[in-house]
């Protein structure tokens, strides 16, 4: 009897908890909307990080700007739910359907099932690897090569009268992610034109605080001389700023550090002087998606991949840009 | 005693290794007031593992597993955040996150011993779902404190040494101390041994296995205070993320048998040593990180192959003496830095 009844207990909790999980993946937009609204269907990856709520937050308040309306679906970072919701939407006629996918493969299917239905479909922030590309519009994201060049002219730059070496350490992404390839790639492409520019050590911090710290605290032993970090990511940056305090370096000074993202901590470090520059990787591609939308329907030819608009901060613009930050 | 030697040497080498790369590897230098070095990074870094493979032992030895302890480490180092985020004081945080820990150890040890469901899938609930809940608590951001007295735990000198391996010698102490000063670890490995034997006997089994995996989670929720600390910040997606396979590893190292039943905190600090120092190694002499893991994954191999003494009298065809190592004793000195 006792037994019986845990079970039933356990059964409700479980219930509970699986529809907790259910009414989390909000449908926000919502409405009609008049006959000439556009209406967007949008399915995003989930809500893993910082950087992917403001990219969320961004995407709805520019189609609230521009009037389109936003049908949201959140896929909690699962393919299956993913094109669930694509093919929802291509039930439900949306005019346009766009959304980050959450795994490169799998999607000539459903992609398929939305261009028999005359549904244009825009890629965000993540490409897929079909070989067909007429299965989609465009891809709006960031180029993360361009990321890694970045962050290599400015250390150029940066050392442009330096006669000797200069050892840089360099915290990659997670193994085998698209920004950590390339971004890695990027950076080497720059700085490899100047053989004074040496990358002495090179580790996966996976893109945590926790990694950087710890592998950055192995790098200032193992190379006593260290002059350049190059992150790539904010995070890996601060907690490796933490290591090379507890080192007794001043980061900034001692050790010149260069990450990528500008995430609001990673900009509040840049101001305060411990990073030197920042390579925006900007999630607030909404209004970018907006106009392509509009020109798309228009039926206005647009560029097969578009790139985010993203900018690079030094310490001073960092300072200027800190108090509007929205991430 | 003979059961501790191999790990024992395996360490050694492994620091060896780490001498040729790196001369300096072994130096101890006080800077900034505090002691500086990789040996010092290595108990450092290692502190966390430690305490979660100590709770793990334990688990292991009454012949249960707990697979949420990764999670745990999230949930209460997010709570004890959002609680200093929330400008609660440092103790009343650490209290909350560490009661919580506790509760959600309870739960396991209720779903295993109560309910009888098999450890393995009783806490791959709380694995699964307590990721989520420290994502719950975090919002899904990175949330980031800047409290001193928070620091301290993780990330903090005390008499210059690192005050987390402070922690783990007082934890060490007092499981050292209740296990093998007092019955309790008698009693553990008696349920270990034969769970319904033991109740038959007189032991309460459930109330033990409900305590051991309280005290796992406990163990659990102390290492997540710890590396939240040491980061100032809570990342509940990848704060403990497969620390519950590296500290069934370090137990397993230790020499502590995965059918339960006996158990050695000694080997298993020395087996959370030998893992975080495979770590270090790796980041000093520059292993590529595509190959890591297959690097990682060979050494582990070897260690294991070594200290399985069949494998030892099929190679070296040995002929191994009748008289088996007895129940291990403690090695409260092995961990001091």
């Amino acid at each position: 009897m006792m037994k019986r009844i845990t079970a039933l207990v356990i059964a409700g909790l479980t219930a509970a908890a699986l529809t907790g999980c259910g009414s989390s993946g909000s449908e926000g937009g919502g409405g009609g909307g008049g006959d000439d609204a556009i209406v967007m269907g949008f399915s995003q990856v989930g809500a893993e990080s910082g950087w992917r709520t403001a990219n969320t937050k961004s995407v709805q308040s520019a189609a609230e700007k521009s009037k389109i309306t936003l049908r949201f679906s959140d896929a909690q970072q699962k393919q299956e739910n993913q094109i669930k919701a694509i093919r929802s939407f291509v039930q439900q006629k949306v005019d346009i359907i766009a959304f980050s996918p959450v795994v490169e493969s799998g999607w000539d299917t459903v992609l398929k099932e939305a261009q028999n239905a005359k549904i244009p479909v825009i890629l965000t922030d993540r490409a897929v690897d079909s070989k067909d590309t007429t299965l989609y519009k465009t891809f709006l994201g960031s180029d993360f090569v361009e990321e890694g060049k970045k962050a290599g002219q400015w250390l150029v730059e940066e050392y442009k009268d330096a006669k000797d070496t200069v050892n840089i350490v360099e915290l990659q992404g997670t193994t085998g992610s698209a920004p950590a390839n390339d971004r890695k790639a990027g950076f080497a492409e720059v700085i490899g034109a100047d053989p004074k520019f040496k990358i002495v050590a090179s580790q996966t911090g996976d893109f945590t605080r926790a990694k950087g710290k710890e592998v950055m605290e192995a790098f200032l032993k193992s190379t006593p001389d260290i002059d350049v970090l190059y992150a790539h990511n904010d995070d890996m940056g601060l907690g490796a700023i933490e290591a090379i305090e507890g080192a007794g370096k001043v980061p900034g000074k001692d050790i010149k550090i260069i990450t990528v993202d500008a995430v609001k901590d990673g900009m509040q470090a840049l101001a305060d002087g411990k990073i030197n520059f920042i390579v925006e990787c900007s999630p607030l591609l909404g209004p970018q998606l907006m106009d392509l939308a509009q020109k798309v329907l228009k039926g206005e030819n647009i560029p097969a991949r578009v790139v985010t608009e993203e900018t690079t901060f030094d310490q001073e613009q960092a300072k200027a840009a800190l108090p509007t930050r929205e991430y | 005693m003979r059961r501790l030697l191999w790990p024992v040497l395996i360490l050694a080498l492994l620091l060896l290794v780490n001498v040729l790369f790196t001369p300096g590897f072994l130096s101890v230098q006080v800077r900034d007031g505090h002691l500086y070095g990789s040996l010092i990074d290595i108990l450092r870094f290692g502190a966390p593992l430690i305490l979660v493979s100590l709770g793990m032992t334990l688990v292991i030895a009454t012949g249960g597993i707990d697979l949420s302890v990764g999670s745990v480490v999230a949930i209460s180092g997010a709570l004890a955040c959002l609680q200093i985020s929330q400008d609660a004081g440092v103790f009343t945080a650490v209290v909350l996150a560490l009661g919580l820990s506790v509760l959600l150890g309870a739960w396991n040890g209720f779903l295993v011993a109560g309910v009888g469901i098999q450890p393995i899938i009783a806490t791959l609930i709380l694995m699964v779902a307590g990721r989520g809940l420290a994502q719950l608590i975090t919002d899904g951001q990175i949330i980031t404190v800047n409290d001193p007295a928070y620091k301290l735990i993780g990330g903090g000198y005390w008499l210059t040494v690192p005050f987390g391996i402070l922690i783990v010698l007082v934890v060490l102490a007092v499981t050292a101390f209740l296990t093998r000063r007092l019955a309790l670890g008698l009693l553990i490995e008696a349920v270990g041994g034969n769970a319904e034997a033991s109740r038959l006997a007189g032991i309460r089994a459930r109330g033990i296995i409900v305590m051991v995996y309280a005290f796992a989670a406990l163990c659990a929720g102390v290492a997540g205070l710890m590396i939240s600390s040491n980061i100032s910040s809570a990342d509940g997606n990848n704060a403990g993320l497969w620390i519950e396979l590296d500290a069934i590893l370090a137990v397993v190292i230790g020499g502590t048998s995965l059918a339960g039943g006996r158990f050695s905190l000694g080997g298993t600090v020395l087996g959370a040593l030998i893992i975080q120092t495979l770590t270090t190694t790796i980041y000093s002499i520059g292993v590529p990180p595509e190959t890591t893991l297959l690097f990682k994954a060979l050494v582990v191999t070897v260690v294991c192959l070594i200290q399985s003494t069949a494998f030892r009298d099929k190679v070296f065809h040995r002929r191994r003496p009748v008289a088996l190592a007895g129940p291990a004793t403690e090695e409260k000195a092995r961990v001091t830095a």
